[in-house]
């Protein structure tokens, strides 16, 4: 088996200190391989988000290591950690975290503004983005006045613009009713398969987990099973 | 994130919560406005009078008067000084008075390339072709000085006729007509001995002066002029006392330099005379009109400052509405030092917007004040009461941004130091 994309050894996050400290996570050991597509299964406050945000370099461990193409994470500084999660990571969130007076075009280059890319190439990946989710007719609408999905799929189409290696999706279908959801999550097992982009979901869902190519279950910080581990 | 995008950016973010940011900018408007209100007043007198000394043309002469030795510094009653007398200035000021022995001495010192005693001369009156009689004062700058001329020309100093420029304003009492019929004609003027006798004598009007700050002093007299009047002045006064004079003119090389005069100024000072030149005459105007432009200036940059407290303000509030936004934009990469450019850029956008309208609103309304001023100070023509000139505007307009970016740096600060996760858990 290839070295794996991102690679985790004995994970720990305690949040606060002295007697107020609380300890999400307890020592987690996780791999995850390219293309490969993860569900993070648990109950609430098991700590699912805490390393969805570990992973996602949103947040750094108390203790433990993360790495990623096999580069040790705790090494890069804030200006790497930046440029890696500009350049490799699309954010799917249970809100929307849309900016509701921009475009939609606007609100969908917003990670290629960040990354300093010309207006007109902006423009023109912002618009083919928005037609391989079939939004490209929104793309002059504000961003308040599409339905639940549609933001969603706004959403989703602001994480691919980057042509990143990792989508980390946290309740991405939580917000939205079954019909609804249901697309998002074609969408989104579709780029996984076309593209090869990772999937790390975040979800209390059971079907959306069993569509992954592997289930983690968080129980206390730790991991309580895997369930149909990759072939 | 390319520095077009932040500034256009920001741009946009200044102007998202409308009400907000017009208030804000109002304030900031009202502060700009008074502040670029009263330095163009300030600009604009002080233009007038510096227009107005070199206009005169006289800048290589210098009046001397003699340094008064028993004025206390601390301001108490001056000791009484047989020699002092009536000086040309306020009412009631004397100085120390220069005989000819003085002159000599001044006339020795380094730099000095001529002297000439100031006769003072008072007249009684001047009348034109026995009509009515009015007071006249004689104008006791400096030889050699212009005035604005409606008519006719400025005097002959080395004339032999006694000549004199007269002020516009005694065309129509005294019956001259017009300021072209008036140029030419012979006017009486009547002085009163040592003897308390009157005598007359007559001068030709060779100009007409328009209105303005030196012809506020009175007729402009040549050289024979005066002499003939002083002369018939001082008639009858007894031999043994000496003649006085309340001060000097003193030509000297104008071209030399600042430090030239000022060191000749010096020499004076130190051989017990005061030189002044009709600059720093003037000078002591503009540096009161200086002072007062700087208290109400004062007045505005407190006006300013709570303006910048508004910026504070407001700029907390664009933050904590923005909490997710900019959550979202570090997570996705955006460093901390861009999103503390975006919120500071934002405040100096709102300085600027308010600034430029400020400065806008107040050139109008100087432009709206200069046409009706121009008629009730007619008699100061030329004087452009609130002018602006592009440095100081600049100066307001930087100044402005310069504060609203202090301001912002505050709520910029915070927002930079946002952490991601907890912006993005922000309910
Ligand atoms: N900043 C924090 N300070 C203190 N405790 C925190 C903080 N963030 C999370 N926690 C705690 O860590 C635990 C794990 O939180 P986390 O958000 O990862 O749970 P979760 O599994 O995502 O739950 P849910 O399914 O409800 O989203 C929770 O008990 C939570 O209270
Ligand atoms: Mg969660």
């Amino acid at each position: 088996m290839a070295s794996p994309l991102i690679s985790v050894t004995n994970l720990h996050k305690t949040y606060g200190s002295g007697p107020n400290a609380f300890e999400a996570l307890k020592g987690l050991d996780l791999d995850i391989a390219e293309g490969e597509s993860i569900a993070i299964v648990g109950k609430s406050g098991s700590g699912k988000s805490t390393l969805m945000h570990l992973l996602a370099l949103l947040d750094r461990p108390t203790s433990g290591a993360i790495t990623l193409d096999g580069t040790d994470t705790s090494r890069l500084s804030a200006k790497q950690l930046n440029e890696t999660r500009n350049s490799a990571f699309g954010f799917v969130f249970q809100q929307f975290f849309l900016n509701a007076q921009a475009s939609v075009l606007d609100n969908v280059t917003l990670p290629l503004k960040i990354a300093g890319v010309s207006r007109r190439e902006r423009t023109a990946r912002g618009m083919a983005a928005l037609a391989q989710l079939e939004l490209d007719d929104k793309a002059g609408n504000k961003a308040n006045d599409l339905s639940g999905g549609q933001k969603q799929r706004v959403v989703i189409a602001r994480a691919l613009i980057n042509q990143p290696r990792v989508i980390f999706a946290d309740e991405p279908t939580g917000n939205l009713d079954t019909a609804t959801g249901a697309v998002v999550e074609d969408i989104l097992f579709d780029l996984n398969r076309r593209q090869g982009i990772n999937l790390v979901v975040v979800t209390h869902d059971e079907d959306l987990a069993s569509r992954c190519d592997r289930s983690i279950y968080i129980r206390d910080g730790l991991i309580a099973a895997h369930e149909g581990v990759a072939a | 994130m390319k520095a077009v995008d932040i500034v256009g950016t920001a741009f946009r973010n200044a102007f998202r919560s409308r009400l907000r940011t017009s208030l804000t900018v109002l304030a900031i408007f009202i502060g700009a406005f008074t502040l670029s209100l009263t330095n163009g007043l300030g600009t604009g007198i002080n233009q007038y009078i510096d227009d107005t000394v070199a206009s005169v043309g006289v800048d290589d002469v210098m009046t001397v008067t003699k340094a008064s030795e028993t004025a206390p510094t601390d301001g108490g009653p001056a000791e009484y000084d047989p020699n002092q007398i009536a000086a040309d200035g306020p009412p009631g000021s004397t100085v120390s008075a220069l005989n000819d022995d003085d002159i000599d001495t001044i006339a020795g010192i380094d730099g000095v390339l001529s002297v000439l005693p100031t006769k003072s001369v008072m007249t009684d009156y001047v009348q034109y072709d026995d009509g009515t009689r009015y007071q006249l004062s004689m104008a006791q700058f400096v030889p050699g000085m212009k005035v604005e001329l409606a008519a006719g020309e400025q005097v002959d100093l080395d004339a032999d006729e006694a000549q004199l420029v007269l002020p516009e304003s005694y065309l129509e009492p005294l019956g001259l007509g017009t300021a072209d019929d008036a140029v030419g004609q012979t006017v009486t003027l009547a002085v009163t001995d040592a003897t308390g006798t009157r005598t007359t004598t007559d001068a030709i009007v060779v100009g007409v002066a328009e209105p303005g700050l030196i012809t506020m002093g009175g007729a402009i007299p040549n050289d024979a002029l005066t002499e003939t009047l002083y002369d018939l002045q001082a008639a009858g006064a007894p031999e043994s006392k000496p003649t006085q004079y309340a001060q000097a003119s003193v030509w000297f090389d104008a071209d030399a330099g600042e430090e030239e005069t000022q060191a000749l100024q010096d020499r004076l000072e130190a051989a017990g005379y005061t030189g002044s030149t009709l600059e720093d005459q003037l000078g002591t105007i503009t540096s009161v009109i200086d002072a007062i432009v700087l208290v109400l200036n004062g007045f505005a940059v407190i006006a300013l400052i709570a303006a910048g407290i508004g910026i504070v303000n407001t700029l907390f509030m664009a933050v904590q509405e923005r909490t997710r936004e900019v959550g979202l934009m570090k997570a996705m990469g955006l460093s901390s030092a861009r999103v503390f450019s975006l919120f500071s850029i934002e405040a100096v956008v709102i300085g600027l917007a308010g600034s430029a309208l400020g400065v806008l609103a107040a050139i109008g309304v100087g432009e709206l004040v200069g046409s009706v001023s121009g008629s009730l100070l007619a008699n100061l023509p030329g004087l452009t009461l609130i002018a602006f000139d592009p440095v100081s505007v600049a100066v307001v307009v930087l100044s402005v941004m310069a504060i609203a970016f202090l301001a912002g740096t505050l709520p910029a600060l915070r927002a930079a130091r946002q952490d991601p996760i907890s912006s993005l858990r922000y309910e």
